[in-house]
């Protein structure tokens, strides 16, 4: 489906959209109009051109809000799903933390959203608790309850795993923290592009996504807060475009969300990211889950029957990627061999050690999917393998 | 070179056969090494008497690249002296980062090592091929901090 919309996806097999997706040409020639026809500095200048820049990065704010259930002030542009974690972490949460206070992580998250709390534990004082997985790879659910106590200050909960693929029930779990008035933090880096997401339905305190991951541009990302929760938070970088006024005694703050954008922000990306958020709108958000389900239920199959070749985790719900070992073969290995017949796979941690760990493997495959991908991608990977698995043969 | 060389058959016999491919009792030197890239983790040890290295071995997880090329470097080293084996490590690092049979000269001979040449091409690659070595150097050096490839 749509495939033709993406010129990068030559005769290859991309299976690396958990890293970062391809852009449809959408998307690519939206910035290049923005560039060649529209470029001007935002919220500064009284020229058309700027009052016309200002205008798009907006409306682009407006309809990133609208796409995911919010509404406009309280989406954030950062630089991608990181620094929005990280700006949760420095604004949020640290003037909150006292020593002895928890920070509540998941083991199958990324390293994105382990380290900014490792991190801010060092600076406070505060203890990083971590929810534990079964074999499968879904949550320790009782686990979870247990650690969701009065010390927790924030939970901060993978949407979808980027590794095992499992999709965590976050409405039901954010549910249950704020009963425990717990704000939660949902990592929704591997969720947006491949499942509709909304973050009123969700009730979500914050949510963290990248443009690059949903056929947007990179170096543009959203924090989503709530706006009683922004309106508090100090800002996380100073200077311009962030500030009402500035003497050389007091500097007062501009409203929500300009408090969080300090400086020239990314307008061509979030421009560009707009173009994709209308993308996946013309498909719509249900075909293009639909679509992506059925080329992972045949691609779960297919895979399954090869011999040697283990599936990391079977999770209740599986979304966006399958991640394997395939006998003695290193996954470094399998990759370049892959590479050599134009099929582009994720080979080593994923950002994800503690994961690994768990699962007693120093690095695995993985093949992840986009909207273009069909079975016919699957049936050259799955040709591929076994080939691959006589050659390291131990 | 082509792609297909890579893995010759060198490089495979010693992936699927490793040399000197244990740990050691009392090394007089001895290293561990990560690629954060990937998860490869490494340790070698050598017992070096006298200024000759008596034994070298490794043992650790990683590709086909990475245990290859340590297991050619334990049979590489054993029994010369420490400069040599630096004076080595010095020319497989130009190997790998760029060097080209064309340009072979008597200095820079590597024998069997050259096996290990077809990885210059595969930039995303290098760093397996280079674990090894950068953490034989590390314990020649007896550095504290283990050895990594980034």
């Amino acid at each position: 489906m749509n495939r033709e919309d993406f010129p990068l996806l030559w005769e290859g097999v991309y299976l690396d959209s958990g890293a970062t997706s391809q852009k449809p040409l959408q998307v690519i020639e939206r910035i290049d109009r923005y560039y060649r026809n529209e470029n001007a500095n935002v919220h500064r200048g009284v020229y058309e051109l700027s009052a016309k820049a200002t205008v798009l990065y907006e409306e682009a704010r407006e309809r990133v809000a609208r796409f995911i259930g919010a509404v406009r002030d309280e989406i954030i542009f950062t630089r991608g799903t990181t620094e929005s974690i990280n700006m949760t972490a420095f604004s949020f949460a640290e003037p909150l933390m006292q020593p002895g206070d928890e920070i509540l992580i998941s083991h199958m998250e990324h390293h994105a959203n382990i380290v900014p709390w490792q991190l801010l534990c060092e600076r406070t004082g505060a203890v990083l608790k971590v929810i534990p997985i079964d074999r499968n790879g879904n949550l320790d659910r009782p686990a979870l309850s247990a650690l969701l106590t009065g010390r927790t200050r924030l939970l901060a909960l993978t949407h979808i795993s980027n590794v095992l693929g499992t999709v965590n029930p976050v409405k039901e779990i954010i549910a249950e923290a704020h009963e425990k008035g717990i704000p939660v933090l949902i990592d929704g880096a591997q969720a947006v592009g491949r499942t509709k997401v909304d973050v009123n339905d969700l009730d979500a305190d914050f949510y963290a996504f990248s443009g690059h991951k949903m056929y947007g541009p990179t170096g543009i990302g959203i924090l989503y807060g709530k706006k009683k929760h922004l309106e508090k938070m100090r800002p996380y970088q100073s200077g311009g475009d962030m500030i009402l006024r500035v003497t050389f005694e007091k500097t007062t703050w501009n409203e929500i969300p300009h408090k969080f954008e300090a400086g020239t922000p990314n307008i061509a990306g979030t421009i560009g990211l707009a173009e994709a958020v209308r993308y996946l709108e013309r498909i719509g958000m249900d075909e293009v889950e639909a679509a992506e389900d059925e080329v992972m239920s045949y691609a779960l199959e297919k895979l399954g029957r090869i011999e040697g070749l283990e599936i990391i985790g079977s999770p209740d719900r599986r979304s966006g990627a399958i991640t394997f070992t395939l006998g003695d073969a290193h996954p470094h290995d399998i990759a370049h061999e892959l590479a050599r017949k134009n099929i582009a796979v994720r080979a080593g941690h994923h950002c994800a050690q503690p994961l690994m760990n768990f699962y007693k493997v120093p690095a695995a495959t993985r093949m992840s999917l986009g909207l273009y991908n069909g079975k016919e991608d699957i049936d050259k990977l799955a040709d591929a393998l076994p080939e691959i698995r006589e050659k390291f043969k131990l | 070179m082509k792609d297909q060389e890579l893995y010759q058959e060198m490089i495979l016999d010693h992936y699927r056969n490793p040399r000197n491919c244990c740990s050691m009792e009392n090394p007089t030197h001895c290293a561990e090494g990560d690629n954060p890239l990937c998860g490869d983790h490494l340790e070698v040890f050598v017992k070096v008497d006298g200024k000759i290295i008596q034994e070298i071995n490794f043992q650790g997880s990683g590709c086909a690249v990475s245990q290859a090329s340590a297991s050619m470097m334990t049979e590489n080293l054993k029994g010369k002296t420490i400069e040599e084996a630096l004076k080595v490590f010095d020319k497989v690092h130009v190997m790998l980062t760029g060097y080209h049979p064309d340009e072979e000269s008597e200095d820079k001979a590597l024998g069997k090592l050259e096996a290990l040449s077809g990885v210059a091409q595969f930039p995303m690659r290098i760093k397996c091929a280079s674990l090894a070595w950068h953490t034989l150097k590390s314990a020649l050096k007896e550095e504290e901090e283990p050895a990594t490839t980034e």
